[in-house]
């Protein structure tokens, strides 16, 4: 018996009785032919996702000029100008979070209830998700220009003349209006799992409208509003298109996917971009783990109160 | 006790309840009326079993009453006072629900203390009183676990000590034994009694389950499509139904359409026919039944008589026979094929030949009516 | 109120609830973003109908030609039928992979099932530029660089994962005793596929299609990264000819994104009919 075993494939002890043919065994732990039906996408995913992680990895440490193999992570930590887009991706995506939750979490909530135009108001706040950024950032130009729709309205309230793109506002706006309504559809889901017999029996027992909210919607919903905060922040941490349109790509919102695209399109030098999109990784991952292990912590089992 | 006098809601402050009323209450979801013109009493010390089929408006009803849902007409009235403006949180009522609805995210204590804290009732007399309420459902050892980690029936005891934890002088029941094993369903009942009986409750209580309904309760009342059928003590629905219907919904398992043959001078006497089947019967003379009209006859398996009566007798065969430990519930035809249902404790084999009758006054004759209505899980 | 005044007063029809302060700020905030939002997207359906428009409420003059410049000159009619060959392909093949993944992986526990799991959520919860320079990297690397099959490769990764998502609550909800019954009744593995589980997924897989077809139709830097102009889909078109400083038109490129607009909406109408699986299983049901 060696400890080499073939994966899958148990180590055994000598048996007392006669063993069990292999794949009797195995199927005992669920392995049998069906699993194939599962090789496709699996494959698919390797080969495109896994694998261009690892690919871009090793290209990382080889440099279009050779020599010093850490010299994509030492020109990008280096270069203040390449270091700073870090902090201006999280001066970006940070408000853009706590906006895009702020502003969806009570549209979500009352969304419970149906109402009429529910499904009026629910198309018009997905549009933007369907759109893209792309298609946001071209109406922006026009509404927020100087003398736009927005100053317009502004001007004839008294309000003096903003400028609203070409700078970071722009890209905020831009990520904010494409990032409500992806915290607005988890929301949703996380709200409408909240059984409403527990808001009733809650309203039963004494809880005024307030109190129902903060003592039942509200602990039952932080697990979901942490989720939605964390990805609204993983997602906006990745703005592109919108930085180079509304933005100002050279200064204010010269954000991480800036010198990505730079190395790559302009520059075709893909093992300087591959090392900042590792870099961009880590920290998407590092946010992603922090967050949901806070979350782990908070109470998260079931949103209903017993069977039904 | 008198701590909850004087802290339930706002509108029932120093009285003590004498009887909560439903007037001409209508409630409509779109355009489908769930009740109609419902009048309901509910008096102090009553145990009022709202009972019918699922969809009969039972449930509405109850949400209607404990402010869950909005009257579309009608008013509620609580010893004088009208309340149907009140919202939910002001009424004060005790609410049992058929999921339990437990707030998953607090302890078991927590969820039972919750109505108190809502009263601004203090700490120290809010852990006794959650205390005194888990012994009365005897979970009081499991006070500090989670909702999710109880079975069953030990959520549905939280649940019914949450509700009474806030002494409420009215308790509201939505079905909540229904997803209950029917074990643990017929003890559990025995539990809501003994509750009932010890805390001199009022309770109002839904349900789709006859036995339920008859042995907890100290009236009942059948719904169907959102309209009152028949109101009255268990005893009186049970052995006078007021219509096919509610016959139906009461055991009453012989369900034979027939026309009528006869009508005697007594106009409470019918003689009524259906195939080989003559049977003198019992109808209620406001029925205004003729001969020639037909009619639904109904007569309980247990009070189908084996061997010769005297009257109503006929001959059938036994088709199947159930054993049902003290007694057998047979299943016979008769000649021209009209199926009776009769219990017994003399030994029948199938295919053994029967005589059945039944006294006049227990086959009950109603005015025909779309069978359709009458539900299928009725037959208990 | 008191109880005593509404027991003067008529019988109230329905009892409406007050709305609170935050009720109101909520509507007001909801309608201000609705108002943004659609005021961006009428404001490009105007420009794409300017003579021009530099500035003010309204523009100068209107025409219908930009249309006809945008099919002729801007390469549109090729991305057009890019967007819809990669979407088809896209749609084909994620559903074809990613629909027998999500059935086993409902309903079999296997070794190294969290793991499969995992790998369907990362694409999904990593937004694209993560990993789009990497994979575009690897697609000139092996020669796809620039090709349509290229397009129709990087659109699968977060697409597929989608797939399987969507598949693994919806075959959760269809009972196993349901197969086990055709099994029973002398159904082999293919019998029960095409005549019991496919009918059934079938709502499932018309919402999981729509809307890797709507992910795949708005996929901008996938798509970006690893086109060239002869393959680039209508969004990557978008953001060149906004993006171009030599001056492509407002109006043209905004009848651009008018077009654009018009093939998202109608993507988004039909899989709205669809997008809770539960809605459609209960449709079904009905």
């Amino acid at each position: 018996m060696t400890l080499t075993a073939e994966p899958g494939t148990p180590a055994t002890t000598a048996p007392p009785r006669p063993p069990q043919p292999l794949r009797h065994r195995l199927a005992e732990r669920g392995v049998d032919w069906t699993l194939l039906l599962i090789l496709p996408a699996v494959l698919i995913i390797g080969a495109l996702f896994v694998y261009p992680f690892l690919y871009g990895l090793s290209i990382s440490f080889q440099p279009l000029e050779g020599g010093d193999p850490l010299a994509n992570y030492t020109d990008f930590f280096g270069d203040p100008y390449l270091r700073d887009s870090i902090w201006k991706t999280l001066r970006l995506a940070v408000p853009v979070a706590v906006l895009s939750v702020a502003a969806a979490a009570p549209l979500a909530f009352r969304m419970r209830r149906d109402f009429p135009g529910r499904r009026i108001v629910t198309l018009v706040v997905l549009l933007p998700l369907t759109f893209g950024s792309v298609l946001i950032a071209q109406g922006m130009t026009q509404v927020f220009s100087p003398t736009g729709w927005t100053n317009l309205l502004l001007t004839s309230l008294g309000v003096p003349q903003q400028q609203f793109i070409y700078n970071y506002t722009g890209t905020f706006i831009a990520t904010t209006l494409v990032s409500i309504p992806f915290a607005f559809v988890m929301l949703m889901g996380f709200f409408g799992g909240i059984d409403r017999s527990i808001e009733d029996a809650a309203a039963t027992l004494g809880a005024s409208r307030a109190a129902r909210f903060w003592r039942i919607i509200m602990p039952l919903a932080v697990p979901g509003l942490i989720t939605a905060f964390t990805l609204c922040l993983v997602e906006a941490f990745a703005v592109f298109p919108s930085a180079i349109l509304v933005g100002q790509p050279d200064n204010a919102t010269h954000v991480l996917t800036l010198p990505i695209y730079q190395a790559a399109s302009q520059r075709s030098d893909y093992p300087a971009a591959a090392a900042i999109a590792v870099v961009m990784t880590v920290l998407e991952l590092v946010i992603l783990g922090v967050l949901m292990l806070l979350r782990n912590r908070l109470y998260r089992g079931p949103a209903t109160g017993g069977k039904g | 006790m008198s701590v909850a006098e004087q802290t339930t809601g706002a509108g029932t402050q120093g009285s003590t309840f004498g009887s909560l009323q439903m007037r001409q209450v209508s409630r409509w979801y779109g355009k489908t009326a769930a009740l109609t013109d419902l009048d309901l009493e509910l008096a102090h010390g009553e145990f009022v079993a709202l009972l019918g089929p699922s969809g009969c408006g039972k449930s509405t009803a109850l949400a209607c009453l404990a402010g869950l849902q909005p009257l579309t007409t009608g008013s509620i009235w609580r010893d004088g006072k009208r309340i149907d403006s009140l919202p939910a949180d002001k009424r004060g009522f005790g609410m049992v629900f058929q999921s339990y609805a437990l707030f998953p995210h607090l302890t078991v204590a927590r969820n039972v203390e919750f109505g108190l804290s809502m009263r601004k009732v203090p700490r120290a007399e809010r852990r006794r009183r959650a205390q005194a309420a888990l012994d009365l459902v005897q979970l009081a050892d499991h006070a500090g676990k989670l909702p999710s980690q109880l079975s069953g029936g030990q959520q549905q005891r939280v649940a019914i000590a949450r509700a009474l934890a806030i002494d409420p002088e009215i308790v509201l029941m939505d079905e909540p034994l229904s997803n209950l094993d029917a074990a643990l369903r017929i003890e559990m009942r025995t539990e809501i009694k003994r509750l009932y009986q010890e805390r001199e409750l009022s309770v109002l209580y839904v349900t789709h389950d006859q036995e339920e309904a008859l042995s907890l309760a100290t009236r009942l009342v059948v719904l169907r499509g959102g309209r009152l059928e028949q109101s009255g003590t268990p005893e009186q629905v049970y052995t006078q139904p007021a219509s096919a219907y509610v016959a139906g919904f009461m055991g009453y398992r012989n369900m034979i359409s027939a026309r009528v043959e006869q009508v005697e001078s007594d106009p409470r006497r019918v003689c009524v026919v259906a195939g080989d089947l003559w049977l003198q019967g019992t109808a209620d003379p406001a029925a205004g039944l003729r001969a020639g009209s037909e009619v639904m006859v109904a007569i309980r398996p247990e009070d189908i008589v084996p061997g010769r009566a005297g009257v109503n007798d006929v001959p059938a065969l036994a088709e199947v026979v159930e054993y049902h430990g003290r007694e057998l519930a047979v299943r016979a035809r008769t000649e021209r094929g009209v199926v009776l249902h009769f219990r017994t404790e003399k030994p029948v084999a199938a295919g053994a030949r029967v005589t059945l009758g039944a006294p006049e006054e227990r086959v009950l004759v109603f005015p025909a009516e779309g069978r359709a209505e009458v539900p299928d899980d009725a037959h208990g | 109120m008191t109880t005593a005044d509404i027991a003067a007063g008529p019988p109230p029809r329905t009892r409406r609830e007050r709305p609170t302060l935050t009720a109101v700020i909520t509507w007001v905030a909801a309608g201000c973003f609705v108002a943004v939002i659609l005021g961006v997207l009428a404001s490009v359906v105007v420009q794409s109908f300017a003579t021009t428009w530099r500035g003010g409420w309204w523009p100068a003059g209107l025409t219908a030609t930009w249309y006809g410049r945008a099919w002729s000159s801007t390469g549109m009619s090729q991305a057009l039928a890019n967007t819809a060959q990669a979407g088809v392909a896209v749609v084909v093949i994620a559903l074809l992979a990613g629909v027998p993944a999500g059935y086993l992986l409902a309903r079999r526990a296997f070794p190294g099932r969290s793991v499969v799991m995992l790998l369907m959520l990362l694409p999904i919860i990593l937004p694209p530029m993560t990993y789009a320079v990497q994979l575009a990297a690897l697609m000139y690397r092996v020669g796809l660089g620039g090709s349509m099959t290229a397009v129709v490769l990087v659109n699968l990764v977060p697409t597929l994962p989608l797939v399987v998502l969507i598949m693994v609550p919806f075959v959760e909800q269809i009972s196993p005793e349901v197969e086990n019954a055709a099994r029973v009744f002398g159904a082999n593995n293919l019998r029960l596929f095409s005549r019991v589980l496919v009918p059934l997924l079938l709502p499932g897989m018309l919402a999981a299609g729509i809307l890797v077809l709507v992910r795949t139709l708005g996929a901008f830097e996938l798509t970006f990264f690893v086109s060239a102009a002869d393959t680039q889909t209508l969004v990557v078109a978008l953001f060149g000819a906004i993006s171009d400083p030599g001056g492509v038109p407002g109006p043209l490129t905004a009848a651009m994104a008018v077009t654009y607009m018009l093939v998202a909406v109608l993507g988004l109408a039909v899989s709205l009919r669809f997008v809770t699986p539960s809605q459609a299983i209960r449709q079904r049901h009905r």
